[in-house]
C-alpha cells in the first residue's frame, strides 16, 4: 500500500513538474522519462537478476532503428512502430541470451560487449540503409502519433510519461511476483535455485527478454519522440550510461533507474556548462559510487530506513 | 604491383602490428592473469603512452632520436606511476571485485581520455621516427623503422619472460597468480604485488604505443581499437597465458592487417569481434589455453 502511494505520488509531481517547468526543462524531462524506461530494463537484468551486461546499446539500438527505420523507409504509422520497436528489442535479446548465457560473470560482460560492437560496427557498414554515423534525421510528417505531434512539446511529454506509467507499472507488478522473487534467488544464488527445480538458463533468457522489451520500446521512443536515429546510440557508451544510472539511483529499486537518469542527465548538463569534460564527470561519478555507494541513493535510503521500498 | 609481392607487403604491415599488439595485449594478459582483473582502461594507458611521448619528444630539443628515445623511456614510467596509483586508489579498495573493477575501470578510461583531450587537444599528431632508413626491395620499398619495430618488441617480450620465469619478482608474481593466500602465509606483500603487476601490464601498453606513434600518429581517442584487439587476443589465447597471447597477437596481427588490405576494415572488425565471441561462448578456456 505504501509503495503504490509512492509511486502515485512520483507520477503526480512530474505531471506538476510538466506544468511548472519552462520549456527546456519540461522537454529535458520527457527525455529523462525514456532513459529511465531504459535504465528501468537493465535494472531488471542487472539489479534484480545479477546480469552484468555491457551490450544493452544493442538493444536499445534494435528499438531505435526498428522504429525508426520502419517510418522512415516504409511510411509505417508511429505507433505500429513503436511496437515492433519494443519486439525488436525483446528478440534482439533472445539472440544475445541464447548464446551469451551459456557464459556467466566476466566472460559474459565481454561477449555482450562485443555482440554490442558488432551491431554497432554493422549500422557503420550498412550506412546507405541506416544512415551510418551521421545517422537519419526524421521528418514531421512521420512523426505523428495517433494524431498527436510529437515535433511539439506538450504531447511528446504526455506520450513519454504514458510509455513512463506503463514502464513502471510492469515493473511493479514483475517485482513483486514470483517471477521476481526468482529473480533475485538467481541473483543471490544460482546453484541453490537450480536444486529448487528452477532452469536458470531458461529463467535468465526470460530475465533478459523481458529487460530488452524494455530497452527496445525505450529505444523506439526516443527515435519518434526525438525524431532522430544515429550510430552513436548503438556505442559503447550506450550500454555505460543506463549502468550508471542504476547504480546512482540504486541497483534493484523501481525508482532508482529514475532518480539515476535525471541526476546524472542534470549532472551532466550542468558539468557541461562549466567546461566541456563532461566525460570526466561520468568517469568519476563511476568511480565514487563503486567506491562509496556502492548501492546507490535509494539501495542506502532501503537500508538505513525504508526496508519495504520496492 | 603483381599479387605475390603484394601479399608479402601485407604480411609485413601485418606484421608490424602483430608487434604492437603482442606487447599490448601481453599487458593485459599478464594483469589478468596474476590479479584476475579485467581492465577496461588499457586501451587508455596505450593512448597515454602514445600522447605522452608526443609531449616528452617536444620538450627535448635536439635529433629526433634523442626525443624518442627519453619518451621510450619517460612515458612508460609516468603510465606506470598513474596504473599503480589507480590499482593503490581505487582496486585495492574494492578488493578486486571482479564486476567492481570493470565498472571502475570504465571511469578510469573516461577519466583518462578526458584528460588526454583537456590537456592535449583533438589534434592527432605525428612523432619523428628516430631514423629514417628505407629499405629497398625489389618491388616496393620498406620502412626500417617498421623492421626495427617488430625486432624491438621480440626483445621486450623475451625480457618480460626472462622477467616472469628467471627472476625473484617474476617468480612472487607467478606465486601470486598460483595462490594469493598461500603466497601471503609465505610472506610475499599481495598488495605490493598487485600494484606492481598492474604497473608493469600499463607500461607494456606505454612502450607499445610509444614504438607505434612514429608511424600513425599520437590521438586522445586512439585507445579503442588496440582495447578491443587486446582482448580478442587475450581471449583467444587463453585468458591468462603469456605464450598463447603471443601466438594469438601473431595471428589476428597478420591476419587484419591482410583482411583490411583487401577488404574493408569495417567488415574484419566485424568479422573478428563476432568470431570471438563465438569462442567465449564455446570454447572458454581459449583456442590454446587449458582450463584455468
Amino acid at each position: 500500500m505504501k509503495s503504490v502511494a509512492l509511486h502515485l505520488g512520483v507520477l503526480v509531481l512530474l505531471v506538476v513538474a510538466q506544468f511548472l517547468l519552462p520549456s527546456y526543462h519540461a522537454n529535458n524531462l520527457s527525455r529523462i522519462l525514456v532513459l529511465a524506461v531504459f535504465a528501468m530494463g537493465y535494472n531488471i537484468a542487472f539489479g534484480y537478476s545479477g546480469l552484468l551486461s555491457l551490450g544493452h546499446a544493442l538493444l536499445f539500438a534494435a528499438g531505435m532503428y526498428g522504429a525508426g527505420m520502419l517510418v522512415h523507409h516504409a511510411g509505417t504509422a508511429a505507433l505500429l512502430a513503436l511496437l515492433i520497436g519494443t519486439l525488436a528489442g525483446g528478440i534482439m535479446a533472445t539472440l544475445v541470451g541464447l548464446l551469451a548465457l551459456r557464459t556467466a560473470g566476466v566472460s559474459f560482460m565481454i561477449v555482450t560487449l562485443m555482440f554490442a560492437q558488432v551491431g554497432f560496427l554493422t549500422i557503420l557498414y550498412f550506412n546507405g540503409v541506416t544512415g551510418g554515423d551521421e545517422g537519419i534525421a526524421l521528418t514531421a510528417p512521420e512523426r505523428q502519433f495517433i494524431g498527436l505531434d510529437l515535433t511539439q512539446d506538450a504531447p511528446r511529454f504526455w506520450v513519454a510519461l504514458v510509455l513512463f506509467v506503463i514502464a513502471l507499472a510492469a515493473n511493479l507488478a514483475l517485482v513483486r511476483s514470483r517471477f521476481g522473487r526468482v529473480m533475485l534467488a538467481m541473483r543471490e544464488n544460482e546453484e541453490r535455485s537450480r536444486m529448487l527445480g528452477f532452469n536458470p538458463y531458461v529463467v535468465k533468457l526470460q530475465i533478459l527478454v523481458i529487460s530488452g522489451l524494455f530497452s527496445g520500446a525505450a529505444g523506439a521512443a526516443y527515435a519518434l519522440l526525438f525524431g532522430y536515429i544515429g550510430g552513436s546510440f548503438a556505442s559503447v557508451q550506450y550500454s555505460i550510461l543506463p549502468m550508471l544510472y542504476v547504480l546512482l539511483g540504486g541497483a534493484a529499486t523501481v525508482l532508482g533507474p529514475l532518480l539515476g537518469a535525471g541526476l546524472m542527465f542534470y549532472l551532466i548538463d550542468f558539468a557541461s556548462g562549466l567546461t566541456s569534460a563532461y566525460l570526466m564527470v561520468v568517469g568519476a561519478a563511476l568511480v565514487a559510487l563503486v567506491l562509496f555507494a556502492p548501492k546507490g541513493i535509494l539501495g542506502t535510503i532501503r537500508e538505513r530506513w525504508l526496508p519495504w521500498l520496492p | 604491383m603483381a599479387f605475390g609481392p603484394y601479399l608479402l607487403l601485407a604480411l609485413m604491415e601485418g606484421l608490424v602490428k602483430a608487434a604492437v599488439l603482442a606487447l599490448t595485449a601481453v599487458g593485459l594478459s599478464l594483469v589478468f592473469g596474476v590479479m584476475r582483473v579485467v581492465n577496461v582502461a588499457h586501451g587508455a594507458f596505450f593512448m597515454l603512452g602514445a600522447v605522452l611521448a608526443y609531449t616528452v619528444a617536444q620538450y627535448i630539443p635536439g635529433p629526433a632520436a634523442l626525443g624518442w628515445l627519453a619518451a621510450l623511456v619517460i612515458a612508460p614510467m609516468i603510465v606506470a606511476a598513474i596504473a599503480a596509483a589507480a590499482d593503490t586508489l581505487v582496486l585495492k579498495r574494492l578488493n578486486y571485485d571482479p564486476e567492481a573493477t570493470i565498472v571502475a575501470t570504465i571511469g578510469l578510461l573516461y577519466i583518462l581520455e578526458q584528460a588526454a583531450l583537456s590537456f592535449f587537444g583533438p589534434d592527432a599528431r605525428p612523432v619523428e621516427a628516430p631514423f629514417t632508413l628505407r629499405l629497398q626491395l625489389p618491388w616496393f620499398g620498406f620502412s626500417g623503422y617498421k623492421l626495427f619495430v617488430i625486432l624491438a618488441a621480440i626483445a621486450i617480450l623475451l625480457a618480460v619472460w626472462w622477467f616472469m620465469t628467471r627472476t625473484r619478482a617474476g617468480l612472487v608474481m607467478r606465486a601470486t597468480q598460483v595462490d594469493r593466500q598461500t603466497a601471503r602465509a609465505f610472506g610475499i606483500d599481495v598488495d605490493r604485488v598487485y600494484a606492481g603487476v598492474f604497473a608493469l601490464g600499463a607500461a607494456l601498453a606505454a612502450i607499445a604505443a610509444v614504438l607505434l606513434v612514429p608511424i600513425s600518429q599520437s590521438h586522445y581517442l586512439m585507445g579503442g581499437d588496440p582495447l578491443l584487439l587486446s582482448f580478442i587476443v587475450v581471449i583467444i589465447g587463453g585468458l591468462g597465458s603469456l605464450r598463447g597471447t603471443v601466438v594469438a597477437a601473431l595471428i589476428i596481427g597478420i591476419s587484419d592487417g591482410v583482411i583490411s588490405m583487401f577488404y574493408s576494415p569495417t567488415l574484419a572488425k566485424i568479422i573478428a569481434t563476432a568470431a570471438v565471441a563465438m569462442v567465449l561462448v564455446f570454447r572458454p578456456q581459449g583456442l590454446f589455453g587449458a582450463r584455468a
